[in-house]
């Protein structure tokens, strides 16, 4: 098991100039992060829907990585997705996944079947050419560089810690420090992305 | 009256200069994906439920692209969760055109699907065009400006549905 901050930390160092999403590691990632306006910290628009985005992001830009932290309840509730991104095969998207085994920002339900699930097999099944299950940082430190360096669509399965978050919704700290929308038009500027006509 | 032709439907995208298809088929597409498919300007991305049409969507469009999305009634309902939060909550200006299954000019309506298709965007304060011939074509291009304008989803309800995509070239 992983802090996700701790794993964060590591990431960060192999980073280089990725466009990252940090999905439910958003909270962790913006105290961390030195490249702001290359993070799409969007928390939550709608569960589930957080692989295909970054389908579409890296889609749209294949000369940018793309880095998306995907939680387990995501890829649970929108598995079907994978099999998008694997006939989509971009080259320049690492999709990792942090599985604490719970719905952790409910209050700590398990996911379904959470103790026999394999992520990682499931993405190899629906045809990611390279899949990892890591669950310890010296295993997370010792192959993040391998991960990156190869061409994507990569799936990496990441066993963390809970860090459970059991308060009222509106009594929950605001980790955001900018909207979705301006978070993305930030993106856009610093990547010099003109938005369609 | 005249049907729908899928050669007409491409145009319309292509006039509008969309750049992805996100779609998922029924039955009755199928010469419209022969037609996209064969089209060098239109990626198509298929996706195995429609709410993620709108978060694919949103993706593409943050990066800039033009994307449209192509499905059927029943799995926009299915989508509202992420309509509400990709769609609509990140401004993308996406046309989406949907098949209107059991649509009957205001006759008698005996599927749901078609029964609760208007309802469901009004809800969600989706405007949308409906579409039945080739002589309603403009009403794409029409829906493709108001959603770059209003910085929305805009639907067209493809109200040719059960036939218009299946009529030979």
């Amino acid at each position: 098991m992983m802090k996700t901050a701790e794993m964060l930390e590591i990431f960060k160092r192999h980073r280089g100039d990725a466009v990252v999403i940090p999905g439910r590691g958003g909270r962790f990632w913006v105290e961390l992060s030195d490249q702001p306006d290359r993070d799409l910290p969007l928390g939550d628009p709608a569960m589930g829907g957080h692989a295909s985005f970054a389908l579409g992001l890296a889609l749209a830009m294949p000369d940018q990585r793309v880095v998306l932290f995907d939680s387990e309840g995501d890829v649970l509730m929108g598995m079907g997705a994978l099999p998008t991104i694997a006939e989509k095969a971009p080259a320049n998207l690492y999709h990792f996944m942090l599985d604490n085994g719970v719905y952790a920002t409910t209050g700590g339900q398990p996911v379904p079947n959470a103790e026999q699930m394999e992520y990682e097999v499931v993405a190899q099944g629906c045809g990611y050419p390279a899949t990892y299950a890591i669950d310890n940082l010296e295993d997370f430190a010792s192959q993040i560089e391998e991960i990156l360096g190869q061409p994507g669509p990569v799936f990496v399965a990441l066993k963390i810690d809970p860090e459970i978050i059991n308060e009222p919704i509106n009594a929950r700290p605001q980790w955001q420090r900018k909207t979705r929308n301006q978070a993305v038009a930030d993106m856009q500027a610093e990547l010099g992305i003109q938005p369609p006509a | 009256m005249a049907e729908l032709s899928p050669a007409t439907v491409l145009e319309q995208l292509k006039k509008n200069g969309a750049t992805h298809v996100v779609w998922l088929p029924d039955s009755e597409t199928n010469f419209l994906y022969v037609l996209m498919s064969e089209e060098p300007s239109l990626d198509l991305v298929p996706v195995s439920r429609e709410g993620h049409a709108f978060s694919t969507a949103a993706g593409l469009a943050a990066g800039g692209k033009k994307p449209v999305i192509l499905i059927q009634n029943t799995g926009m309902m299915e989508s509202g969760d992420s309509l509400r939060g990709w769609g609509l909550g990140m401004n993308v200006p996406v046309v989406m055109m949907v098949g209107y299954r059991g649509w009957t000019r205001h006759g008698v309506i005996n599927d749901t699907a078609a029964f609760y298709t208007e309802r469901f965007l009004h809800a969600f304060n989706i405007n949308y065009y409906l579409v039945e011939s080739d002589e309603d074509a403009d009403r794409i291009s029409i829906a493709f400006a108001e959603a770059q304008r209003e910085k929305r989803p805009v639907a067209v309800l493809v109200g040719d549905e059960y036939h218009g995509f299946n009529v030979s070239r």
